[in-house]
Formats: structure tokens, C-alpha cells, sequence
């Protein structure tokens, strides 16, 4: 069986990343997934190799370098070049982040290997990796595939649960000298945001908010309904030019693409862009004092009404069937 | 400085983007303008203009005949020439292949930085400036949601999953911008009438030195338009719609 190589980020507290164990599902389909990090010399690696293993990783290729400390995605390329000439891979996954990105482009380059970019999902055909994507906002599914034997992937699914643990993964640490010639890291600022509230990518149910909403302030109507629901945040771009929210939490063609079970869009029209971020999701609920709201074209269900009557009745209802059910 | 901005013509967002039989875009269809996003880099670099005259900002892209009115728009906004990377034979390029291209025309340029978007807003891929960097290479910052240009290096800020990271490059770099840069300015009259004047410099694969290989490239296989969406209950609120909403939910499964 190949080896399929991922690209594991860590999150600032030492961990895997959210996506990884989305990404060993998607490499468990196609071969034995092989976990490749990159971390500084300091850093616990056995107890990384540990938490992989958790997530479903049978080997786990650890590279310690002080690059990965003090430079942007630093060690990240060097690591997986190491990986590929140990391991006899077919295919590198990674997610599509900033990180996930620079460093498989760069491993492209040096490789000579060619990229399949943000995929949906992966499959194969006898030998040849197929991926699918969704296009224009999801207007359209393309699959498509490369004519290179290294397959590198960028992966912009997320959610799948991970595969089975593996108690006693295979973990190789390796030492690696990377030139620091690159994007220094200077500081880390830490995002304001409820604790629990799970991150927009990923999310079961994503509750958005627009225009509508009128100010910053009324703002928190949508992050107290969205924490009810433990839901993941979202704005419109209308929302977020006025400043009711921070950019990260832009949904729609130039913000993050959603994929929910429920999409709940409160105060928001439904201009293209937005809709190209979420018309994916499963089921979507929409809250407008306007019924010409081209938000209603794509609704399951629609409220025309006022969402500073609605909001409040609706966060208090759910928050009492929470605290039954859990009671 | 000379800054190098990475311009690229795609469809307006603001139409229904349609895909054509081969899982290429349909540029019959297609109101095609200068992605927002490659404007907001060109901003970028124009703050930096505004600062110091003596900036010197070539707008550059790969692309069709077409992509010649997104080289204009950017001249008309202040950038003092451009450069056309067209040749029938990169038609259909994967982003190695473009980024192949960019890098060889941008050789010839020799900047002190290189500015592009994060990601286009049709391919979203967001990798091509990163393989630029690579074979140049140069350092990569990206994407950036503030940029500052201080004499030999450059400072920003990354977002990524969690909070922001301070990030310092020394140029020459490549670098990448997300929306958050802020807006791109409106063409002046002025602008417009000057931008007729400025030069766009033709390059194709031969002076480039540039053997496209597409065989082991990235190829659409197949191309379905998703169904539409159908409307679903759509009610007036009186005094019972978060009632029903939630009964709606329950029956869903979704709470």
C-alpha cells in the first residue's frame, strides 16, 4: 500500500490543528497515512507523535528544526522532502491554509511535482487520484486530476470525524537544518473569542448576521444565538465593512466557504457573493424584514419579519431545550 | 523600489460565473474584470508610491488578449507600466505552469517587491505567488491583512486559525494581501487618459525561454452544474414564527 503524506500544522498550544484528523480520514481512503510535522527542538515531539496517533496517523515523521519557532511555515517543505525520501509516497495532503499553502507550492517547485487545489474529495481510480471541487460558490463540481506521479493536495473540506486511534504509532524524529532565509515570526496575538465557540470552517451550524443587525452593539443578538446553538460565527461583508465584526468571520466569496448542516442567516440580503460562500450547506434558514430578499430564493425556511423580536425569543427557547435536555 | 504587482482578470463576482463543457471558464460569458482583490494589492504599492515618487510599479499578468483592460485599469489607477505575458500555448496553464511564467517575466523585472493577492476570486487557489517566490528565491509573506513597507523590509500582519500573527520580511520578497488591506482607489480622469500612454511590454513563451509542459499538469475530467436550490417555506412572522422555527428545526433534526 503508498504511503499518502499530511502535512500536519501545530496550533499555537503545542496540538495538531482542527483539520488534521479530516485530513488522515481523506489519507486513510487512499493508503497508510504517514504524518509529517515540523517542530522546534524544544518541542515534545513523542507526545505530538502521541496526539497523531490518536487521530488515526500509523507513522508519524517528525522533523525538529529551529526554523519551526521563528519563521513563518519554517521547516514545513524541508520536513515533507525528508518525508518523501523515506517513505514511498504518492501523494501529499495539506490543509488549504496560509501554511498549508506556501509549503506545498514551494514543495511543488523543488519536486518537480504538480498540485491538485482545494479539494472536496479524493478518490482513485486504479492508480490515478482523483479530486473533486466545488466551483464559482458551488455553482459547479469538477473533478479533475494531474499527469505527475507525486500528487500534493490542498484540501478545503473539513469535518470528517478521524479515523480509528492508533495506540502505538510508528514515530521517527529527525533533526533538520533548514536555511532561515525566510518570513521571520515576531509576535502572536491571540483572537478575541468565546472559548468554546467552534471555529467558522467546520462548524455543524453557522448563525450569520448582516446589515440587519444595524450596529455593533445588536451584534451580539446573532453571537448570543450562535453560542446557544454552539455554533460557529459568521458576518456578511456588509457587516463586517461596517464593523460589527472582525474579518475573520466573513462568510461568502471573499471571506471563508461554509458547508453546515444549518446555515442560519439573520438580517442578511443574499447578494451573489455572499451566497457563493454558503448555498452549500445542508439546510438554510433565513431571517428578513425584507421578503424581497434574494436570501429567500435559497431558503428551507424563511421568516419575513423583525429580527429584534425574533433574535431574542429564538436564543431564549433554544437556550432552555439546551438546558432540559441537558438537566 | 520597483514593486511588481501580479494583476489577473477574472469574472465579475456580481454575474453568474458559468463554466464551459471542457471545466474551463466560459469567457464568452463572463463580464471579465481585474480581480478586486490583485486591485487591493496595486493599492498597496500605490500608498507606497504616494510616499516616495520615485516608486516605480510595473502591473503584470498572464492571460489572454483580453487581459488587456485589466493592464489599463491598473495603469489608469497610477501603476507606470505594464507587462502581458500571452501565448496561445499556456492557454489552460495549472498554477506551476503560471507561476513558470510569472517568474521568468519577473526576472526580467528584477523588483524589490512583488505584491499579488492572496487568492484569486475564481481559482481560489492560492498558491501561484508562493511558487514565485520559490523559484526567485525569495522570501514569501502571505496572506498579509496589513502591510507596511519600512525602507529594506517589510512588516505585517498574518491571520491565521486562531489570531494574528506579526510577521517581518527583508525585500526582496514576495508578498501577498488579503481584503482587509483596505479598498482599491477610483481612476481619475486624469488617470484614464494618461494610462493610454504608458506602456504595456509583450512577452510570450519564447522570450520567456518557456516549454509548457501541460501533460503532467493539472486536467478537468468533468464539469456538473449544481442543482438549483428550490425555495422552501417562506412565512410572515405573526407572533409564532419562532414557534415554528423551531418546530421546523426539531423535525430537521437540526437542534
Amino acid at each position: 500500500m503508498t504511503d499518502i503524506l499530511i502535512h500536519v500544522e501545530i496550533s499555537p498550544d503545542g496540538t495538531p490543528a482542527s483539520n488534521t484528523g479530516h485530513l488522515l480520514a481523506l489519507a486513510r481512503g487512499l493508503g497508510r497515512p504517514v504524518a509529517v510535522a515540523a517542530v522546534g527542538p524544544d518541542d515534545g515531539a513523542v507526545p505530538l507523535g502521541q496526539a497523531l496517533g490518536a487521530l488515526g496517523a500509523q507513522v508519524c515523521f517528525i522533523a525538529q528544526t529551529e526554523a519551526a519557532t521563528n519563521t513563518i511555515a519554517g521547516g514545513g517543505t524541508e520536513a515533507l522532502q525528508a518525508a518523501l525520501e523515506r517513505f514511498d509516497a504518492s501523494t501529499v495532503l495539506c490543509a488549504s491554509t496560509p501554511d498549508g499553502r506556501e509549503v506545498l507550492a514551494r514543495l511543488a517547485i523543488r519536486t518537480d511535482a504538480r498540485l491538485l487545489l482545494e479539494a472536496q474529495t479524493l478518490r482513485l481510480a486504479g492508480e490515478q487520484l482523483i479530486a473533486s471541487h466545488s466551483v464559482f460558490g458551488g455553482n459547479y463540481t469538477t473533478e479533475s486530476t494531474l499527469g505527475s506521479s507525486l500528487a500534493l493536495v490542498t484540501v478545503a473540506s473539513s469535518g470528517t470525524q478521524p479515523p480509528a486511534a492508533i495506540d502505538a504509532p510508528e514515530i521517527i524524529i529527525e533533526t533538520l537544518a533548514v536555511n532561515e532565509t525566510g518570513c521571520s515570526l515576531q509576535d502572536f496575538t491571540q483572537a478575541q473569542s468565546r472559548a468554546e465557540r467552534p471555529e467558522l470552517r467546520g462548524a455543524q451550524i453557522v448563525v450569520s448576521g448582516g446589515r440587519g443587525l444595524a450596529s455593533q452593539e445588536n451584534f451580539s443578538l446573532i453571537e448570543d444565538l450562535a453560542d446557544s446553538l454552539k455554533a460557529g460565527l459568521g458576518a456578511s461583508r456588509a457587516a463586517v465593512d461596517a464593523g460589527y465584526v472582525e474579518q475573520s468571520h466573513q462568510v461568502g466569496q471573499t471571506g471563508v466557504s461554509v458547508s453546515p448542516q444549518l446555515y442560519l442567516a439573520v438580517g442578511i440580503s443574499g447578494a451573489i457573493q455572499h451566497l457563493a460562500g454558503m448555498q452549500t450547506a445542508k439546510r438554510i434558514v433565513a431571517i428578513n424584514r425584507d421578503e424581497n430578499a434574494p436570501i429567500f430564493s435559497i431558503a428551507d425556511f424563511g421568516i419575513v419579519g423583525d429580527l429584534f423580536q425574533i433574535l431574542p425569543q429564538l436564543t431564549e427557547q433554544i437556550q432552555a431545550k439546551r438546558s432540559v435536555s441537558a438537566g | 523600489m520597483k514593486i511588481a504587482v501580479l494583476i489577473k482578470q477574472v469574472p465579475d463576482t456580481e454575474e453568474p460565473r458559468k463554466l464551459a463543457a471542457s471545466g474551463h471558464l466560459d469567457r464568452n460569458e463572463a463580464e471579465l474584470i481585474a480581480d478586486e482583490i490583485t486591485e487591493r494589492a496595486l493599492e498597496v504599492a500605490l500608498k507606497v508610491k504616494d510616499g516616495d515618487k520615485k516608486t516605480e510599479i510595473i502591473a503584470v499578468t498572464l492571460g489572454p488578449g483580453s487581459a488587456t483592460d485589466a493592464l489599463r485599469k491598473a495603469l489608469s489607477l497610477g501603476a507606470d507600466s505594464a507587462m502581458h505575458i500571452q501565448d496561445e500555448s499556456l492557454a489552460g496553464s495549472d498554477a506551476v505552469s503560471t507561476a513558470r511564467a510569472l517568474a521568468e517575466a519577473l526576472r526580467k523585472i528584477d523588483a524589490d517587491a512583488i505584491l499579488a493577492g492572496g487568492e484569486s476570486t475564481d481559482g481560489r487557489g492560492g498558491v501561484v505567488p508562493a511558487m514565485v517566490a520559490e523559484l526567485l528565491g525569495l522570501p514569501f509573506a502571505g496572506p498579509l491583512a496589513a502591510v507596511d513597507f519600512e525602507g529594506s523590509k517589510v512588516t505585517g500582519q498574518r491571520p491565521v486559525a486562531g489570531g494574528n500573527q506579526q510577521v517581518s520580511v527583508g525585500l526582496p520578497a514576495v508578498l501577498t494581501v488579503t481584503e482587509s488591506v483596505g479598498e482599491a482607489r477610483f481612476p481619475k480622469f486624469k488617470g484614464i487618459m494618461t494610462a493610454k500612454r504608458k506602456p504595456i511590454n509583450a512577452e510570450d513563451a519564447a522570450s520567456l525561454g518557456l516549454t509548457v509542459d501541460h501533460a503532467t499538469g493539472n486536467r478537468v475530467l468533468s464539469s456538473a452544474v449544481r442543482p438549483p436550490r428550490s425555495s422552501g417555506q417562506i412565512i410572515q412572522d405573526e407572533g409564532d414564527a419562532v414557534q415554528r422555527l423551531i418546530a421546523y428545526l426539531e423535525s430537521e433534526q437540526l437542534i
